[in-house]
């Protein structure tokens, strides 16, 4: 296996190498890069360091270069054991800490830095310590720590939350900090940031090094890696390395037929696996699990030679993840189809192309996918983007361009949760005790939280010790409290036991097993035994299984499953001979598609002279639509309303993502129910919405009815956008999470309590009664900041209603457009989101009575006419 | 037909109506009945360190002075774990505790004993029993009393599940044959138990019964057959 250690040759220069490993270097006929040079130079004077390489660039021996060199000039002194008062340690202590996103990442590193250091004979002991690590080796870590420790942000804020801390921390010289990029971009880089500035305090001396794929600001990261003074910033030092060649990224030639919608790119499999054939080993990128799923088993469906080709996303079973990548790492494996659990990761050497099927969604992602197979600096590594529709042809058309320019759209620095610091405020409180002003003081000089206001800090700590009520009701059931040293500290062992089965910003939507059991001869009655002791193929998320019924079909790990039944926190399900699954749950990939990438979609769709190099039948169509209808220009925002059958549609094409457009639809469905036209429901789509009714929408705007202009008008983001936060289930989902990173209530644990079901049930519960009574509470306002950004994109849809405010181009037209044709075929495909549940429910209640009580059709019959 | 968001239930000749808010109103003996408040079940979980939002009491006796105020119940029956546990009387805030006798006041109030507070609570007002019988009904906290009763109770918290058109949704509900009736909780930390599931395999014959499920104006009825299980 090639390691994330190896070292193409390249241009060396100066050279601050000790001999030893100098010598070291040419054993392996490897010289070293500069910017690893460079870096041992920045660590000689003490500075702290963002490093920003590309993937195969010897990223991670840089960083731990300075460490090594040191440790080896420090010499075998390390014998010497002293006693600090409180337990015995090594005079040197820890040196170094690396801290990775993923555990398997530090697991790896530190089996791959043990080549180096035996290769050298240095007298240095490197450790893991990760959720797997034995108790036993875990206290004596503590007691005796090694001079590199590697490990996860979730294990820092445990290390972090005793009171040996001061001990095991002091002698800490530097934090190596990986795939930043990634880290900072979630709550869990809210908590190293929290953690890191914990260790600034513990060891002022203390210097940092980053790690990171290119990112839009690297400023954004410097900052990240040095305390941030108060009122002013500071920043690491930067070294970029040199890029290698560029990549070189094309479009599959569509075949003759290009469809319209969906996402699965089925056209494209004998394409994808002709090239599978003609290489050694590629990646084939998809967005959802679903989608791995399908492309997976249709390629062994013609699979014809054989080849070795794997399956990988987030929610198989991990031992069988962990096959898959090491059967890659041993190059046994001619091609994986994988989702973004694989865009981190240990390098592997052989990959020559990478396959990124559907939408690319942003520059800087698909840019970092496509990096996974340029192992070799010189060579371009090659990308070979598959769109699965007409849309994601000019997606794929704009990244393309995007990726010439290298241009890099990753997001900016978050604004550090105030959940996150709640978790972090009671682990504080489990450490030795802390005075509120020194840690306000510490927080705010992690770069996330350096406009923290000191109300919302003040806030943060009433909740952690009561609950932050108006009401002040458990003042005697205080988790923390202020002793007559004015510093706080957990009032009882058991909410530090609390806090450590806790911690982590991770809250994984709920999941639940999957079981392959033998099938039910008949669905009846109560959930009664199904033969249990079945293999576990993996998890789904709760709201994917509570969609489905007994009887339906869908495809995971690879074979089509029948839904049997879901007990306690597993679903059983059988195999199924249907060669159709019926439930297509795609669930869109978490990543919606980047402003930047939609600025330039937006740019080729409205110049014509742009599409040249666009496919024949793409071409056609905008030229169709232009003269049938108009292109949006760039920066309006185009709204077509048309009959068709007996309803009315209004389709509009903001292009700002799935997420926006759902919460836009939302939004725009209540204030047509208000306006009297009476929706019945949307659909949205990466690229456009389109919202139907009863009510003639485009005859009430041509009237002066109706106007656009209001219906758009960014006011929506007030009071109806209120109204419906109050009974959203994706602001529910949001909540849920707050209220378990802050510790308001407690993870679920396998076995504990009664079923995770429950869990779910008692935070909307709770969010009901939180908003009514103390809508500004800590907690809730948590939850908004999330939903600006998360699940509901409330800030991106902000931003669109502002810049398409009097730019708004109605176009009343006869029939549907070809633009809408794509979002009105994914009608009856996606699920129809809309706020008339009641209006159903009332449906299914009147078919029965008609039908005199459980003799008809009723609810079923409702449902099986929606799905296809 | 009657005032308010309500739909009739039929019970034993009886005509019952199902207040949206998950009360059952008898208007023919005025008396109004309700089950699981659960009052005090934040400050339950505080005693644990699990901090919920302390409002609950308050958010539950507002639902029921709405309920109270739209039927002006002669009597009032709370069918039993009307607190969270046995010590949850003595929690009630002073506000609370003032609410609670003003809904008290003109009328009768009937504890029934749960199993979530089993002892009679002292300065809350009412009388307290393990079960009352008023015309045909016997009214108890725990479903499957004998088989010749016409029986009213809580304790299970039932809610139903359906599918409409691609959709499924949950909703608490009254889940009756037309003989027996158990009663969505009320309280407002109070959550479901499918009415799939076998605990009320024990109390109807088979899936001969309907769920009534709450919405905003009026009861939704739907045969337990087209309910989902979980």
């Amino acid at each position: 296996m090639k390691s994330a250690l190896t070292q193409p040759a390249a241009t060396a220069s100066g050279d601050p190498l000790p001999p030893l490993f100098a010598q070291w270097f040419s054993k392996r006929g490897w010289t070293p890069r500069a910017h690893q040079l460079a870096l041992i130079e920045k660590a000689k004077t003490g500075r702290s360091t963002l490093l920003i390489a590309p993937t195969g660039g010897g990223k991670t021996l840089a960083g731990f270069l300075p460490t090594l060199t040191e440790l080896h000039a420090r010499g075998g002194k390390m014998q010497k054991v002293v006693s600090t008062g409180k337990s015995v340690r090594r005079s040197e202590g820890l040196h170094t800490l690396y801290i990775s996103p993923l555990k398997a990442l530090a697991v790896d590193i530190a089996r791959n830095l043990e080549t180096p250091v035996a290769e050298m004979a240095l007298p240095i002991r490197i450790e893991t310590r990760t959720g797997d690590t034995p108790v036993s080796k875990r206290t004596r870590q503590r007691r005796d720590p090694p001079d590199i420790l590697l490990t996860t942000p979730e294990q820092l804020a445990l290390l972090l939350a005793s009171n040996d801390a001061p001990y095991l921390f002091s002698t800490l010289k530097r934090v190596i900090l990986d795939e930043l990029h990634a880290l900072v971009t979630s709550k869990r880089g809210d908590l190293l940031s929290l953690g890191l500035a914990k260790l600034f305090t513990l060891a002022p001396g203390l210097q940092t090094i980053g790690l990171s794929a290119t990112v839009a600001d690297p400023m954004d990261l410097c900052r990240y890696l040095v305390p941030q003074p108060d009122g002013g910033a500071a920043a690491a030092d930067l070294i970029v390395a040199e890029g290698g060649a560029a990549p070189h990224v094309t479009m599959l030639e569509p075949g003759e037929y290009l469809p319209w919608a969906g996402h699965t790119a089925r056209h494209a499999y004998p394409a994808i696996y002709d090239l599978i054939k003609r290489h050694k080993t590629a990646l084939v990128f998809v967005n959802t699990r679903s989608q791995a799923e399908l492309i997976f088993r249709e390629l062994w469906d013609i699979n014809d030679d054989n080849l070795p080709i794997a399956l990988h996303h987030g929610s198989l079973d991990v031992a069988q993840r962990r096959k898959v990548e090491d059967a890659m790492g041993k190059g046994r494996l001619r091609a994986v189809v994988c989702t973004s659990s694989l865009d981190l990761g240990i390098d592997w050497g052989d990959i020559d192309l990478v396959i990124n099927v559907g939408a690319p969604k942003g520059s800087s992602r698909l840019l970092q996918r496509i990096g996974r197979a340029n192992h070799r600096l010189d060579e371009p590594s090659r990308g070979i983007l598959v769109p699965a529709n007409r849309f994601e042809v000019l997606e794929c058309e704009a990244a393309i361009e995007a990726v010439a320019e290298l241009a890099q759209d990753t997001p900016p620095l978050r604004t550090g949760a105030l959940d996150v610091l709640a978790q972090h405020v009671l682990g504080a409180a489990c450490g030795e005790p802390f005075g509120a002003d020194a840690l306000f003081r510490e927080v705010r000089t992690a770069a996330p939280y350096a406009g923290l206001q000191r109300s919302d800090f003040d806030a943060v700590v009433d909740f952690v010790a009561t609950g932050g009520y108006a009401l002040k009701a458990y003042e005697r059931f205080a988790k923390i409290r202020q002793g007559k040293d004015g510093r706080w500290r957990v009032t009882h062992p058991r909410f530090a036991q609390q806090y450590r089965m806790n911690v982590g910003t991770i809250v994984e939507a709920v999941m639940l097993k999957v079981r392959l059991v033998r099938s039910r001869s008949k669905a009846s009655g109560q959930t009664g035994v199904i033969g249990r002791g079945g293999r576990i193929l993996g998890q789904v998320e709760e709201y994917f299984a509570e969609t489905l019924s007994a009887g339906d079909t869908f495809v995971f790990a690879g074979e089509i499953l029948r839904y049997e039944a879901i007990v306690e926190d597993e679903i059983y399900v059988s195999r199924s001979n249907d060669d159709d699954p019926k439930v297509p749950s795609y669930e869109g990939g978490k990543f919606p598609l980047s402003t930047y990438l939609a600025a330039r979609v937006r740019k080729i769709i409205s110049d014509p002279s742009l599409w040249r190099p666009l496919p024949e039948p793409v071409r056609e169509w905008l030229e169709i639509q232009q003269w049938r209808s108009q292109l949006p220009g760039p920066q309006e925002l185009l709204a077509e309303t048309f009959p068709r059958a007996t309803k009315y549609y209004l389709v509009c094409y903001p292009f700002e993502g799935r997420l926006a457009h759902q919460t836009l639809g939302m939004l725009l469905t209540r204030r047509l129910e208000r306006a009297r036209l009476r929706p019945l429901g949307f659909v949205a789509s990466e690229y456009a919405l389109a919202v139907w009714g009863l009510g003639d929408i485009g005859l009430a705007v041509t009237r002066g009815q109706l106007s656009l202009a209001q219906l758009f008008d960014q006011d929506m983001l007030g009071d109806d956008l209120e109204s419906w936060l109050a009974e959203s289930a994706l602001m529910k989902r949001t909540f849920r999470a707050n209220a378990v990173i802050a510790g308001l209530i407690e993870r679920r644990f396998p076995g504990k309590e009664k079923t995770r079901r429950q869990v779910t049930m008692s935070t909307d519960l709770i969010y009901d009664v939180l908003r009514k009574h103390q809508p500004d509470h800590v907690l809730l306002r948590a939850a908004r900041a999330d939903a600006a950004t998360g699940l509901l994109d409330i800030r991106r849809l902000g931003d669109m209603l502002a810049r398409i405010k009097g730019r708004i181009v109605h176009k009343a037209l006869e029939q549907v457009s070809p633009l809408a044709v794509p979002v009105m075929l994914e009608i009856g495909r996606e699920t129809v989101y809309g706020e008339a549940s009641d209006v159903l429910l009332a449906e299914a209640a009147d078919a029965l009575v008609a039908e005199a009580m459980g003799q008809g059709l009723g609810a079923r019959a409702g449902r099986s006419g929606q799905r296809h | 037909m009657q005032d308010g968001p309500a739909s009739d239930i039929e019970m034993c000749g009886q005509r019952l109506c199902g207040d949206s808010a998950g009360a059952l109103y008898w208007p023919a003996e005025r008396i109004l009945v309700v089950a699981d408040l659960h009052l005090e079940k934040g400050s339950s979980f505080a005693r644990r360190g699990v901090l919920l939002p302390p409002y609950d009491t308050a958010a539950t006796l507002s639902n029921l002075a709405a309920v109270v105020a739209r039927h002006d119940p002669r009597i009032v029956i709370s069918l039993g774990d009307s607190f969270h546990d046995g010590e949850g009387a003595q929690r009630l805030s002073p506000a609370d505790r003032e609410t609670l006798s003003g809904l008290q006041r003109g009328r009768d109030w009937i504890w029934i004993s749960g199993n979530h507070d089993p002892d009679p609570a002292v300065d809350i007002g009412g009388v307290f029993s393990d079960c009352v019988s008023i015309g045909p009904f016997v009214f108890r906290h725990e479903p499957g009393g004998g088989s010749d009763e016409n029986e009213i109770a809580g304790h299970l918290h039932p809610m139903a599940r359906v599918h409409v058109r691609g959709r499924t949704m949950s909703r608490k509900c009254f889940a009756s044959d037309g003989r027996r009736m158990v009663m969505p909780a009320f309280g407002a930390y109070t959550g479901g138990l499918n009415v799939r599931d076998r605990a009320f395999a024990a109390i109807f014959e088979a899936l001969d019964f309907t769920a009534h499920m709450l919405g905003p104006t009026r009861l939704y009825a739907i045969s337990a057959t087209h309910c989902l299980p979980d």
